[in-house]
């Protein structure tokens, strides 16, 4: 028989004023297994707490209930005192008589009456409450981040500096991600390559930084303080230990391939640096497009001119497998592909309508035009410039019914560049609003359109060619006339999407994504940098469209977050988490698929079939990942997997006590 | 049947730690009355509620059952409460199918802040249900009675 403990407190007046509280303690200790039962004035007092513990020795209580206000409030207060007894801190339910009764009720006999059932209930649950231990997990302090766009960088950094060992990974061939493409950032103009390529440097150089670029996450499985992740490194075809980045074997492939990073505008060798300034400074070779790889031809003369014997053409990919204790995705954006949506805009069958980001290579001194604004069909300088905002972001028929955030910024930073690097040119921007929200930002597009920019509210509803000019049509709707603008290059402000293969890093990951395939922060206001699966952190545009500040702040943001991960050598769990009955367990599988955190996997285990000894698959929960929700145990048809603490027998003990 | 005299309804709620087990204190706090007959019982989710639960408490002589939980979209743990939307739309079909008034089970989304839904949620069901009176079905004298046979 269970010797149960009741207080209820009087809570100053806040409860007495309400519930007779003596009679409530008096009907209680007629409750068989209640063997004490009093009332306090102030029970969360220091000498409320101490006749509590005074009474445990005396009384020989092994659980205890107390009857006052919300266990929001003081549960852990408690808990914490019942450590330091012989009682289980988890042995103790608390019976909400002040929020929940007094406070909201006016008669007293039928708030006092209230108030016994409340406790009862208590009582009955407590009953059958189980000793739980909390468990401690050790804490890897080694950070991987996923991606090594700025965002990706800046936490590394962050993380780096703070003294923690970190990976990032990367699976281009170079770390810089979109920022390095660009050529200025606005407000300030700021070049972008400038103010990002040291950071990249500084990832190269930093001893707690090691850099993985060609490299992709396989496998990741673990929880917070522990995540063994499988990582994949591409053969690169080229010993980069040896290299020193030369440049020589790039000079004589004969192969030329669309270049990437400059949007197909020009064209880079099968061997190749992703740009320049790459870090690391040393060619891979494109397998696909390399003509030995690919088996069209003997070729091999990179291998013959290389003056160290770096290439290695037998290279192949390798899986490396280590442990972190947080990880950061940073797996940032790429732009729509307008092409297959929008046949009004010539799906891309007219080389002078090109993307913004297509724009930036043609404006940055380093891209393929050395920073000449020269349309990609005949090399001449455009002097009529049509910007066209929105494409595919709010246009829920073709594109996204979001908005991209940027493109209203760096639509008015082309206008202000054309403007300035060509003489007499017009610039003519069709919008749907204008939305500058940050510092110096609306300051900026008003300078913008004193430069001279027109800006027409509309979209434009079709482009065609005529001789060597672009006819764009649309709509001004201000004055509700059509508009005709003879262009030579048309510039489409396309909507940010996640990267490809976001939907992979996110299942591998167990994190979800919401229907735009943004990754899903834990909560939209309170945490924005946090995903459900606890050790596990967003930075940059992979959650949402954002521009650069934003993408820093919260890369910084998602570094302290890890840093605090890191504080401590081992985490405490809770221990009310959900806990699977083999004998039970069915193996259907059903707690698996509405877990929200995939803290169940499947186990084999050696079972029985009459005589026969078999192998059977049950469920098991992983005690780092769950986080006790419990909607695994209402799905279990067999009842074999339950939640610790709020165990089906506790709850239905609460519910036929309140209907006795 | 006749009501027993002074009957008063026998209401539980189902409440998720997070959201309505919070509303309902933020009404305490903020002093707003409401019966005294609704009960409310903590759970970390909606979604760990059973429906076995809601079985019992009307086997048990509860008038009325509750589960509240944050709003869909809003759930602390992410997806419970899509789980407990789905589970208790079917439940409510099945026991609407079994004779027990819909208006004596009910799931409603009540979140931290919303103080005033949670005491005018109360305050309304517990006057449905006052007006329905008890509940004897699936009770153990509804089947000594003859149960189904009595209807």
């Amino acid at each position: 028989m269970s010797r149960t403990g009741v207080i209820i407190c009087h809570c100053g007046t806040n409860i007495a004023s309400m519930v007779d509280v003596e009679k409530v303690a008096e009907e209680i200790g007629k409750i068989p297994g209640v063997v004490y039962s009093v009332t306090n004035k102030y029970t969360c007092s220091e000498p409320g707490q101490q006749m509590i513990k005074d009474a445990i020795e005396e009384h020989s209580l092994d659980r205890i209930v107390i009857g006052a206000c919300t266990p929001r409030m003081h549960e852990t207060t408690f808990r914490k005192m019942l450590k330091g007894t012989k009682i289980n801190p988890y042995m103790l339910e608390i019976a909400n008589l002040r929020e929940q009764c007094a406070w909201v009720h006016t008669d007293k006999e039928k708030a006092t009456e209230k108030a016994i059932s409340l406790v009862r209930m208590s009582v009955a649950k407590v009953g059958s409450n189980k000793p739980l231990f909390t468990s401690f997990i050790p804490i890897h302090k080694k950070a991987l981040v996923i991606g090594g766009g700025i965002a990706g960088i800046q936490a590394a950094l962050d993380i780096a500096d703070a003294g923690h060992e970190v990976t990032l990974v990367e699976r281009e061939p170079s770390i810089g991600g979109k920022m390095v493409m660009l050529d200025k950032t606005f407000p300030t103009l700021d070049c972008s390559a400038c103010i990002s390529t040291p950071k990249m440097v500084d990832v190269s150089a930093h001893p707690n930084i090691t850099l993985k670029t060609s490299c992709e996450v396989e496998a990741v499985t673990g929880y917070v303080g522990n995540f063994e992740v499988t990582i994949r490194q591409k053969a690169r075809y080229v010993n980069h230990d040896i290299c020193t980045g030369c440049g020589l074997c790039e000079t004589k492939c004969p192969s030329k391939i669309s270049d990437e990073f400059n949007q197909g505008i020009g064209e880079r060798k099968a061997i190749y640096k992703l740009f320049p300034q790459a870090v690391p400074a040393k060619p891979v070779i494109d397998a696909q497009n390399c003509r030995k790889l690919n088996g069209s031809a003997k070729c091999g003369v990179c291998q013959i001119v290389c003056p160290l014997q770096c290439i290695d053409f037998e290279d192949k990919d390798q899986l490396i497998t280590e442990t972190y204790g947080a990880i950061v995705v940073a797996t940032g954006y790429e732009l729509i592909d307008w092409t297959k949506l929008y046949g009004e805009y010539g799906s891309g069958r007219y080389a002078d309508v090109i993307s913004g980001l297509q724009f930036e290579r043609l404006v940055n001194a380093s891209g393929p035009t050395e920073g000449h604004i020269l349309r990609p069909s005949d090399q001449k300088e455009p002097k009529d410039v049509v910007i066209v905002k929105c494409v595919g972001s709010r246009d829920e028929k073709k594109g996204k019914s979001y908005c991209s955030r940027a493109c209203c910024m760096y639509g008015a930073k082309h206008a202000h560049q054309i403007l300035e690097k060509i003489p007499g040119s017009n610039v003519y921007i069709f919008y749907m609003d204008v939305r500058t929200p940050g510092k110096g930002y609306e300051e900026f597009y008003n300078r913008t359109r004193e430069d001279g920019a027109t800006y027409i509210r509309g979209r434009v509803a079709k482009i065609y060619k005529e001789g060597d000019k672009l006819i764009c049509t649309g709509e001004d709707t201000l004055i509700g006339k059509p508009v005709t603008v003879k262009a030579d290059m048309v510039i489409l402000e396309t909507a940010m999407v996640p990267a490809r293969g976001v939907e992979e890093i996110v299942s591998k990951l167990g994190i979800s994504m919401d229907g735009d395939h943004w990754v899903q922060e834990a909560h939209p206001k309170l945490r924005p940098v946090e995903t459900q699966t606890a050790g596990i952190f967003l930075a940059g545009t992979c959650q949402g469209p954002k521009d650069i500040p934003d993408t820093v702040a919260q890369a910084s943001a998602a570094a302290v977050k890890v840093c605090g991960v890191f504080s401590k050598e081992q985490m405490e769990t809770s221990p009310m988490i959900s806990r699977v009955n083999e004998e039970k367990c069915c193996g259907c599988e059903f707690c698996v698929k509405c877990c929200p955190y995939s803290a169940i996997a499947m186990k084999e285990i050696d079972g029985r079939e009459g005589n026969r000894k078999i192998k059977r698959m049950v469920a098991t929960v992983n005690s780092g990942l769950c986080q006790g929700c419990g909607a695994c145990t209402a799905a279990c048809r067999t009842g074999a997997i339950d939640l610790l603490g709020y165990t089906n027998d506790q709850i239905l003990k609460e519910v036929d006590a309140l209907c006795l | 049947m006749s009501v027993e005299k002074n009957w008063e309804p026998k209401i539980i709620a189902f409440t998720c730690n997070w959201c309505t087990y919070t509303g309902a204190d933020l009404a305490g706090l903020n002093r707003m009355k409401y019966p005294e007959n609704v009960h409310l019982v903590r759970v970390p989710c909606s979604s760990r509620v059973n429906p076995q639960f809601i079985l019992r408490a009307f086997q048990k002589g509860c008038d009325g059952v509750m589960v509240c939980g944050c709003h869909p979209g809003d759930c602390h743990y992410a997806t419970g409460n899509y789980f407990t939307r789905r589970r208790f739309m079917l439940m409510k079909r099945l026991l609407e199918y079994n004779g027990i008034d819909p208006q004596r089970f009910q799931a409603r989304w009540i979140s931290g802040s919303e103080a005033a839904k949670f005491r005018d949620t109360m305050t309304q069901v517990t006057a449905q249900i006052r007006e329905l009176g008890p509940n004897s079905k699936f009770q153990e004298k509804w089947y000594q009675e003859g149960g189904p046979e009595n209807e």
